[in-house]
């Protein structure tokens, strides 16, 4: 049955569709043509007599079929069969003019590609920091953004539950251009593993502790117990102090910037969950589907924005 | 019910009973739809609850206006026709009465399994195996007692009307089975046994066909019927239902793959959806000429008989919505109309135009005739509903053209530098207007509705109060 829905059929399959493909239309020309004509005349009101059967008090005349109904159907079939000549249709018989979907959007996105990248591409060699005080270019950047970035960290940049905010200075993976640069080529893949074999107990300390580090209303004597645990786990990551680090993603503790707390949840709420379940973050490489030229423009977009009130 | 409305030969209960249903579901599923229409213009009619979240309230809408309404429509419309045009009453009366209850306890399982969120996420398709299940063994016996009752007829002919009914009761039966085909999970959950394109495949031959049979060919039947009885006119012709009949059921089977275009779905099936889609145009416009025809001689009744206008404006609605919907399913079109508001327009100038209005009108002649009148209780009434359901179906068709076109445009608007012009929720934006207009047209209906059922209930009274025989036919 696979091969049934693929392009290209088993020669049974591709016989069976071109059979009752042009039996059925076959069916319904040689049924309209039969009834083409009548051999009664019409009567006084231009009718033909009633077939002298009535279902009900309700009688039917027999009048030929209306000329145009007839040639608009006769339009139809001729124009389906010509269709199923110039494309594919009638199994793996592909068309005249070889059309297909696929190829119809690679053409498609080759003459755009002919058409837009030079736009593009008159930036590529601009240093990111120089490119982002273009007025010019940050117009033509901010709709790339809007297109392709805004579905995840918003049409303000400001991002939401899970997807970062671009607007302050808080960055996982770092904000100098190079940095950003590889985020939108490459992606990334953050990964905070669940502590839960660390216990209830424990998970409560850390958590008091990582508020602390922030500065946010704890509990002093959970916070100290919870020291020791972050000194052991946590900071290989986030580092002793708790300011992250930017090549591994590892967020900065301290700043109150929290990624994954949800409307209306706390802070405290959302670290427990975090060190319970742990976290799994995934930014798309981007290079793959807007090309080198736009990743450069949108870069700039993303440095542009700490310019910006 | 009075015992003084028992017809002698026909059983006119079950007919009564679902005729009653009938108006109730209408006003039911159109008030859902008014719901759904006003969450588009304020959202925070969601409540922020999820049972009346709009993700959930929309299959009630759909399965309640047309398996509620439309269908109990079709079962008084079909077990009262077959009776009349064969001239014997139906071949089981305990049957028939188990598909009424059958049928509504389908509905009410619908009207608490869906808000709770029990679906299997298949458009039109929701209900989950158990209540498949009933649904199967009601239709089977819908079918049994159908065929049976033709079987048993005392006329030579099979009427052209009872060749539309049992065309839809026999393939609904075929398209329910096989789409809803799959692996119960547990009590309330199942898997498809189909996957991937072939699952979208089978689904949208489903989809397509239930508008085909189940939302054109029995009404089709219905049409075949109320139209030349209402005109006092013969069927202007016999060859042409013929023609255009087995044309009809034969290509409908196809245009499935029109709802798949520029998806998953290999080329070759896209393409034969497409052609098939558009051979069906002078198929169906042969149904609207039958009918139309039909009034030449007439033309002057639909001056006083407001039930006549009804079911000529529905025949011109059918012939409007089956010209749109070939178009659609041209590719070039559908590039542009496919996932916009324009489908949403569509569907409902079948639903609405089509449907709902040769609905209202066969009732109209209907229901007087269930309860031992000759006439309903106000005929001004009736055309104050007409005008009420036209004005409403032009003020939704019309907004969601706009709305429709208005959104292919703007998703497919590029700047010079080849981005997009604009964001999804600026389109969203954009379509505000045209959902209020849109909510202005559904509460038309509503209104109407409310005042057939104003004029039912008092038509049922009087009809109890005379305590008239019935003439007895046949």
């Amino acid at each position: 049955m696979n091969n049934l829905w693929g392009d290209s059929l088993s020669g049974f399959w591709s016989a069976w569709i071109i059979v009752i493909t042009l039996g059925s239309i076959g069916f319904a020309f040689w049924l309209l043509y039969a009834n083409r004509k009548t051999d009664k005349t019409p009567d006084a009101d231009g009718n033909i007599e009633t077939t002298g059967h009535a279902a009900d008090g309700i009688e039917e005349y027999d009048n030929p079929l209306p000329r145009w109904w007839f040639q608009l159907y006769v339009g139809t079939v001729i124009f389906s069969l010509g269709y199923l000549v110039l494309y594919p249709g009638l199994g793996n018989f592909a068309g005249v003019l070889g059309w297909t979907q696929e190829g119809q959007w690679e053409e498609e996105v080759a003459r755009a590609e002919e058409r837009f990248t030079p736009i593009f591409a008159q930036y590529q060699e601009i240093p990111i920091p120089e490119l982002a005080r273009d007025a010019d270019a940050m117009q033509v950047a901010e709709r790339i953004y809007l297109n392709n970035c805004a579905v995840c960290h918003g049409s303000n940049a400001q991002g939401g539950y899970g997807f970062p905010n671009l607007t302050n200075d808080d960055w996982l993976y770092g904000g100098e251009p190079e940095q950003i640069l590889t985020t939108l080529h490459r992606g990334r893949n953050g990964l905070m593993p669940s502590w839960r074999q660390l216990g209830e107990e424990n998970i409560e300390n850390v958590t008091q502790h990582v508020l602390a580090l922030s500065d946010l209303e704890h509990d002093g004597v959970r916070a100290e117990r919870g020291a020791a645990t972050f000194a052991s786990v946590c900071a290989a990551c986030h580092m002793p102090n708790g300011t992250g680090n930017q090549a591994l993603g590892a967020p900065n503790l301290t700043n109150d910037i929290w990624l994954y707390q949800a409307p209306g949840q706390s802070v405290a709420d959302s670290v427990r969950q975090t060190l319970r379940n742990g976290r799994n973050g995934h930014m798309p490489a981007q290079a793959a589907y807007i090309g080198e030229e736009r990743v450069h423009l949108v870069a700039a977009y993303v440095y542009s924005l700490r310019f910006r009130d | 019910m009075s015992t003084a409305l028992e017809h002698p030969t026909y059983n006119y209960k079950v007919v009564r009973q679902f005729a009653i249903m009938t108006v109730v579901w209408g006003i039911v599923g159109m008030l859902l739809g008014v719901i759904l229409a006003a969450q588009l213009v304020w959202p925070q009619l969601n409540l922020d609850l999820p049972w009346t979240s709009f993700g959930r309230l929309r299959p009630l809408h759909t399965n309640a206006v047309i398996f509620a309404f439309g269908g109990s429509a079709l079962f008084a419309t079909s077990y009262y026709v077959v009776q009349r045009t064969c001239q014997t009453r139906l071949w089981s009366d305990k049957l028939a009465a188990f598909t009424f209850w059958g049928w509504q306890a389908v509905i009410l399982s619908a009207v608490i399994t869906l808000p709770l969120g029990y679906t299997t996420a298949k458009e039109y398709a929701e209900l989950e195996w158990p209540i498949n299940i009933l649904i199967a063994v009601v239709w089977v016996t819908y079918a049994l007692i159908f065929l049976m009752t033709i079987k048993q007829r005392k006329t030579s002919h099979i009427y052209v009307a009872n060749w539309f009914f049992a065309a839809f009761i026999l393939t609904v039966a075929v398209l329910h089975i096989v789409n809803n085909a799959g692996i119960p999970v547990t009590a309330m959950y199942s898997v498809s046994v189909y996957a991937g394109a072939i699952d979208a495949m089978v689904q949208w031959w489903y989809g397509h066909n239930a508008v085909g049979f189940f939302l054109t060919a029995g009404f089709l039947g219905m049409m075949y019927y109320f139209v030349p009885k209402q005109a006092e006119r013969p069927v202007y012709s016999y060859r042409l239902s013929i023609v255009h009949f087995w044309s009809l059921i034969m290509v409908y089977m196809w245009a499935g793959p029109h709802h798949l275009h520029y998806t998953a779905l290999p080329n070759w099936a896209q393409s034969l959806g497409m052609v098939m889609s558009i051979i069906l145009l002078a198929p169906s416009w042969g149904g609207m000429i039958n009918g139309m025809m039909t009034l030449s001689g007439a033309w002057h009744k639909l001056r006083t008989d407001p039930t006549l206008r009804f079911l000529v404006v529905a025949l011109s609605f059918y012939g409007m919505s089956t010209f749109e919907g070939p178009m659609m399913a041209v590719k070039t079109v559908n590039a542009l109309s496919h996932y916009t508001d324009w489908t949403i327009g569509h569907v409902h100038a079948g639903a609405l135009g089509w449907v709902a209005m040769i609905t209202i009108g066969s009732m109209y002649h209907l229901i007087p005739r269930l309860f031992g009148r000759t006439e309903m209780h106000s005929v001004n009434l009736i055309a104050v509903h007409f005008w009420l359901a036209t004005i409403g179906t032009v003020l939704y068709i019309a907004s969601m053209w706009v709305n429709g076109i208005l959104q292919g445009l703007m998703w497919r608007a590029i700047n010079p530098d080849g981005t997009l012009m604009y964001t999804f929720i600026e389109s969203v934006e954009a379509s505000g207007p045209g959902y209020i207009v849109r909510l202005i047209g559904g509460l038309c209906w509503v209104v109407g509705m409310l005042i057939m059922a104003y004029n039912v209930t008092m038509t049922v009274k009087r009809g109890e109060g005379a305590r008239q025989p019935l003439p007895q036919t046949a």
